[in-house]
């Protein structure tokens, strides 16, 4: 079998769409190829879409990946674990510090490190923060995608703005903070940090307020997402979604309440769960999950602890974790964030592997646009939420 | 949930035939896998998709390694009497045997049904070079689609009845596999082939022979 050549039909049953017209007659036009991106605005980065089209409708969609391919993993595999960490920021540059404490859980399951309580909340707190960031730009780039041309983004890059600025202030980095370390966090924040912080994100509700009156109920946004991209619950868990896109699909399945991992079965929060699984929900899940985000950091400020930041026993010079396996996983902002490590005892992972979120969750992308419009594909991309960076690692 | 050898032994009673091998993680985490068979591997999929006590229905990570060819260092010792009359002397005997390296498919498996997991699977090719196939998990987990072909496209595992097995990061006319141990990179990365290149080939026969001297009419060498 040659295998680069496309073999046999799918087994699974994909969405049903329309079939491709087995003749052309003089009413109809012939399909059309169209080639959206690598450079192409609404694919957030270099991905690229080959799109086959019958007037406007979608009959075909292949994604294509790989322009920003630089083998992440090889580079890791030939570097210390420490030396990876900052490198983890750039898989996912608008949350590094949920990447990078992504990296460090795989890293802890793998040396039996343990992490103290006061790290645990303040890594719950950079995550939580970082969700922020990523869902309210996220739902401004959702608007872009949709033509309301920067508005409504530029309101959420008022709000990420003062957010990274947090984060340079804190760790001297505005995106790339490379915070954790194997056994806690880098910097301890200072008063003046978590009372600002603490300011920020009381005034944040008043933000998704604003946010929300502007956008939620608005005409157009209804016409143009309600119905448009239905991913239901079976293909979904089948096809390894997870995130927000899941959750709107009305899968209960939130790795902050079934792993528990960090401290986060002390919190009081609630899952939000669509019933639709259509962009609107997905854009819903975004929101919703924000205000949830500011209850577990109002929770977290009241109750953040005091004492070291750093477990004694950890170390940083020298680190060669006992040969074995260890899959750490979390709830990043855009689904489930794995990192696979083996170890035989060196101070080089002898595997290195990153589970993208942003990756899988593009495998259903094909079933939920076919059927629509060209331009309905842009907005359901937009909702899935992909960083490029993370896709072609 | 059930530990690992409990699924063992129940697959072991599904699948008599199959050889299901329990592989020990030594580390901290102790993630134990089942090491499958790769003829019974898509039953056994199927099964752990299904199993109303598993229901292992969303398979969470998938990726390759590669164990390359090991030379290991057997030392052995015996006594030897000394033909002199002297002290027994121990001699070392140092027996060099090549172990086969081998590519490895893992599945990381989780219920969201049940919310249990992990159930850790490897799979194992015969060799690095000839025998590289590997039956695919992608019909019973779609989520295996992009990352076999990402195995497929870093480590060159063939997986049997993928529905488009093709390249995913690197490009199409790319021949090796990166991720590979014995992977030398190459000294242009920029460089590939262009058409370029089939045109100078095509045109050297017309080349050579405007160079030659014209045959000469009627006359016989």
């Amino acid at each position: 079998m040659n295998p680069f050549t496309p073999s046999a039909p799918a087994p699974f049953a994909s969405a049903p769409g329309p079939t491709v017209r087995a003749v052309h007659d003089e009413f109809h036009g012939d399909l059309l190829e169209v080639s959206m991106g690598p450079q192409h605005p609404s694919t957030h980065g270099v991905f690229r879409m080959v799109a086959t089209l019958d007037g406007e409708q979608l009959v075909k969609l292949k994604p294509v990946f790989g322009y920003l391919h630089r083998n992440h993993e090889k580079i890791a595999e030939n570097t210390t674990y420490l030396g990876s960490m900052p490198y983890t920021d750039r898989l996912d540059y608008l949350c590094s510090m949920s990447t990078n404490w992504a990296y460090a859980l795989a890293v802890e399951k793998l040396a039996g490190q343990a992490v103290p309580e006061r790290a645990q909340y303040l890594r719950i707190i950079m995550a939580e923060l970082t969700r922020l960031v990523n869902h309210s730009c996220l739902v401004g780039f959702l608007f872009n995608d949709l033509g309301t041309s920067f508005t409504p983004l530029l309101y959420a890059f008022r709000e990420r703005e003062k957010i990274i600025d947090l984060f340079e202030a804190l760790s001297g980095s505005r995106m790339m903070c490379n915070y954790q370390r194997f056994g806690g966090c880098r910097v301890d924040p200072t008063p003046e940090w978590l009372a600002a912080a603490q300011q920020l994100v009381d005034n944040f509700p008043r933000f998704l307020d604003e946010y929300e009156r502007m956008l939620t109920g608005n005409e157009i946004m209804l016409a143009r997402t309600q119905g448009v991209g239905r991913l239901d619950a079976t293909h979904a868990i089948n096809a390894g979604i997870t995130g927000p896109v899941l959750r709107a699909s009305g899968v209960d399945y939130d790795l902050r309440k079934v792993d528990a991992y960090g401290f986060y079965a002390q919190f009081d929060f609630r899952v939000p769960l669509g019933a639709h699984g259509d962009t609107y929900d997905r854009y819903m899940m975004r929101i919703l999950e924000m205000r949830e985000s500011v209850k577990i950091l109002q929770q977290a400020f009241k109750r953040l602890p005091a004492g070291p930041i750093m477990d004694p026993k950890a170390k940083l010079r020298g680190f060669r974790p006992k040969a074995g396996e260890a899959y750490g996983r979390l709830e990043g902002p855009k689904g489930e964030l794995g990192f696979f490590l083996i170890s035989d005892g060196s101070p080089n992972p002898y595997r290195y592997r990153v589970r993208p979120p942003s990756l899988i969750n593009l495998t259903l992308l094909e079933e939920m646009c076919l059927g629509h419009t060209i331009a309905d594909a842009v907005v359901i991309l937009g909702s899935i939420d992909i960083v490029l960076g993370e896709v072609d690692r | 949930m059930e530990t690992l050898e409990q699924i063992r032994a129940r697959l072991l009673l599904a699948y008599p035939a199959a050889q299901i091998t329990f592989v020990t993680n030594p580390g901290p985490a102790a993630e134990h896998s089942l090491l499958i068979e790769a003829a019974h591997a898509v039953e056994i999929a199927r099964w752990l998709r299904d199993d109303p006590a598993l229901r292992l229905d969303y398979c969470s990570n998938a990726t390759g390694v590669d164990w390359p060819d090991k030379t290991i260092t057997d030392v052995t010792t015996t006594t030897e009497p000394d033909p002199a009359g002297g002290p027994a002397k121990t001699v070392e005997i140092k027996t060099t045997r090549l172990q086969p390296g081998y590519l490895e498919a893992i599945y990381h498996l989780y219920s969201i049904a049940l919310k249990q997991g992990p159930v850790v699977i490897r799979l194992r090719t015969a060799n690095r070079t000839d025998a590289v196939t590997l039956p695919s998990l992608t019909p019973t987990w779609r989520s295996c689609d992009f990352q076999e072909r990402e195995i497929f496209d870093l480590y060159g595992i063939i997986f049997t009845g993928h529905p488009d097995l093709r390249r995913l990061l690197m490009w199409d006319e790319f021949k090796d596999h990166p991720m590979r141990k014995d992977y030398v990179e190459p000294d242009d990365y920029e460089w590939e082939p262009t058409a370029h290149g089939a045109v100078l080939e095509r045109a050297k026969p017309h080349q050579s022979a405007a160079a030659a001297p014209a045959p000469k009419m009627g006359g016989t060498p």
